[in-house]
């Protein structure tokens, strides 16, 4: 218990980080693995979220859509890492690749099945009613697939914040991960105590997700309190 | 001091101290050195790898479909065994290995990754196997029982048989995460197809075992997946008479 409490006493200890003087060397580290992971998960979101709700809406391409999906479970990020590492090198460009890698299938694979899903009558409907293809995708499926597209994103966005971390096995410089894998520098305290910004960093992302998943669902497909816990895993991974 | 002789070499050590060409130059990939140390060095992780993976599939697998059938029959249980594995879930794996290496009796060892390995599956076989049950058509359990079978009868003979693809599908999942996971536990134990990566690493960026470690793990992965859906239209002849 006693290294516990020395773990929380170090958080909020001055370090002498550079650039960063006046702020704890974890809660620095904590914004720069934040940072790290926002511009992955941003640009995963900007690749995959237009190609998964576009073949949805065609409803083409599923068996790449899904496929993607299945053999990314398969790719061990320590393993995505070393082996980008090995052709571009240590440096943000590898670990920003590697989050991308592993941030695009889950997004791309919901993404397509929420949209795929919508019930053809509704969408038949919309089109009585006028509406073009374009304003039918923004207007009616991507409302209702909400649930499903933010499944993908939480996912995704999980496996970003954990391979930030991660980035720093392989050498990379600039996140949590360094104080987690050098012991001798910032001993046990210092471990645990970015341990345990890693464990409450990814805890907030999944809530901050959750929230704004909440807010953007429609009214009509409010999920209830049971099932907003369960749906931590994306129904995808059923297959 | 007159030229200094090169260090010992070490045999899995590619680099600058190898006296090997390609190694020296650190290419992308020497054939050479994989040979070479695939007995010394990868098969011992890839072995090792794999113990870790069935260890912790199979104690995940144990806890999580007793959970599983005790909320089938207690619906209350499902609500605690969610938040709670989900949370555990949550957390990234390199924070719950450091975080349980302060337990007594834990430490740097084998047993610490394994309680984090298993605790990863929770969640996902736990889930899926309540689900899988909860599907049964309840018109099923009711010809079940209309034929004389008592509860652990039907569960066993009737409402297991058909909950087994979304079993399965867990199975699949919780495999090739504790592959994945399994890597950076070598980080704690030393063990698995990460402690190759984690050398190369330490070792001036040597390519080739990063490159060959990070594709066994992937392929390892890979080959896990495949094996259940193979196992899975074993078990479940007549799902192929479906569609």
């Amino acid at each position: 218990m006693h290294n516990f409490v020395e773990a929380f006493k170090f958080i909020g200890r001055n370090g002498q980080v550079p650039g960063a003087p006046h702020l704890p060397t974890l809660v620095h580290l904590t914004l720069e693995t934040l940072k790290i992971a926002g511009i992955g998960i941003v640009i995963a979101l900007v690749i995959a979220l237009p190609v998964g709700l576009v073949l949805g809406h065609i409803h083409r391409g599923s068996f790449v859509a899904i496929n993607i999906g299945n053999i990314w479970r398969a790719l061990p990020s320590l393993a995505v890492l070393a082996i980008g590492v090995a052709f571009l090198g240590i440096g943000l460009r590898n670990v920003e690749l590697a989050l991308v890698v592993l941030a695009v299938p889950p997004i791309i694979t919901n993404a397509y099945v929420a949209i795929d899903g919508v019930d053809r009558d509704i969408v038949d409907a919309a089109r009585g009613m006028g509406l073009t293809g374009r304003e039918i995708l923004l207007k009616v499926e991507l409302p209702l697939g909400i649930p499903l597209i933010f499944a993908g994103i939480r996912t995704a966005a999980l496996f970003v914040v954990s391979t930030t971390t991660i980035a720093a096995l392989t050498g990379y410089s600039g996140s949590l991960g360094d104080v987690i894998s050098n012991e001798t520098s910032y001993h046990l305290s210092g471990v645990l105590g970015a341990a345990i910004c890693i464990a409450l960093l990814a805890l907030l992302v999944e809530f901050l997700l959750a929230g704004a998943q909440r807010l953007l669902t429609p009214e009509g497909l409010k999920l209830k309190g049971d099932e907003a816990v369960a749906a931590l895993v994306p129904a995808v991974e059923m297959g | 001091m007159l030229a200094v002789a090169a260090g010992p070499v070490i045999p899995t050590f590619g680099g600058g101290s190898s006296s090997f060409a390609c190694e020296r130059a650190n290419h992308l990939f020497c054939t050479g050195w994989v040979s070479r140390n695939w007995s010394t060095v990868l098969w011992p992780a890839l072995r090792q790898h794999i113990v870790l993976t069935v260890i912790a599939v199979t104690i995940g697998f144990a806890i999580s479909t007793t959970l599983a059938l005790i909320a089938y029959r207690r619906r209350w249980l499902e609500r605690p065994v969610v938040i709670v594995t989900s949370i555990l879930y949550t957390i990234p794996s390199l924070a719950l290995f450091e975080l349980l290496e302060p337990i007594p009796g834990l430490g740097l060892s084998r047993t610490t990754a394994e309680v984090a390995l298993v605790s990863y599956t929770l969640l996902i076989l736990f889930r899926n196997t309540l689900t899988g049950l909860r599907e049964v058509p309840s018109d099923v359990r009711d010809a079940a029982a209309g034929m004389g079978m008592g509860p652990i009868q039907s569960l066993l003979r009737v409402e297991i048989p058909l909950a087994l693809p979304a079993i399965i599908a867990g199975l699949r999942i919780a495999t090739v995460t504790v592959i994945s996971l399994a890597t950076v536990a070598s980080l704690i134990d030393n063990e698995g197809l990460g402690a190759p990566i984690l050398t190369a690493i330490s070792n001036e960026v040597f390519k080739t075992e990063l490159i060959a470690a990070g594709a066994l793990a992937v392929a390892l992965a890979l080959a896990a997946d495949a094996l259940l859906v193979i196992l899975q239209r074993v078990l479940t002849p007549w799902a192929r008479m479906k569609t």
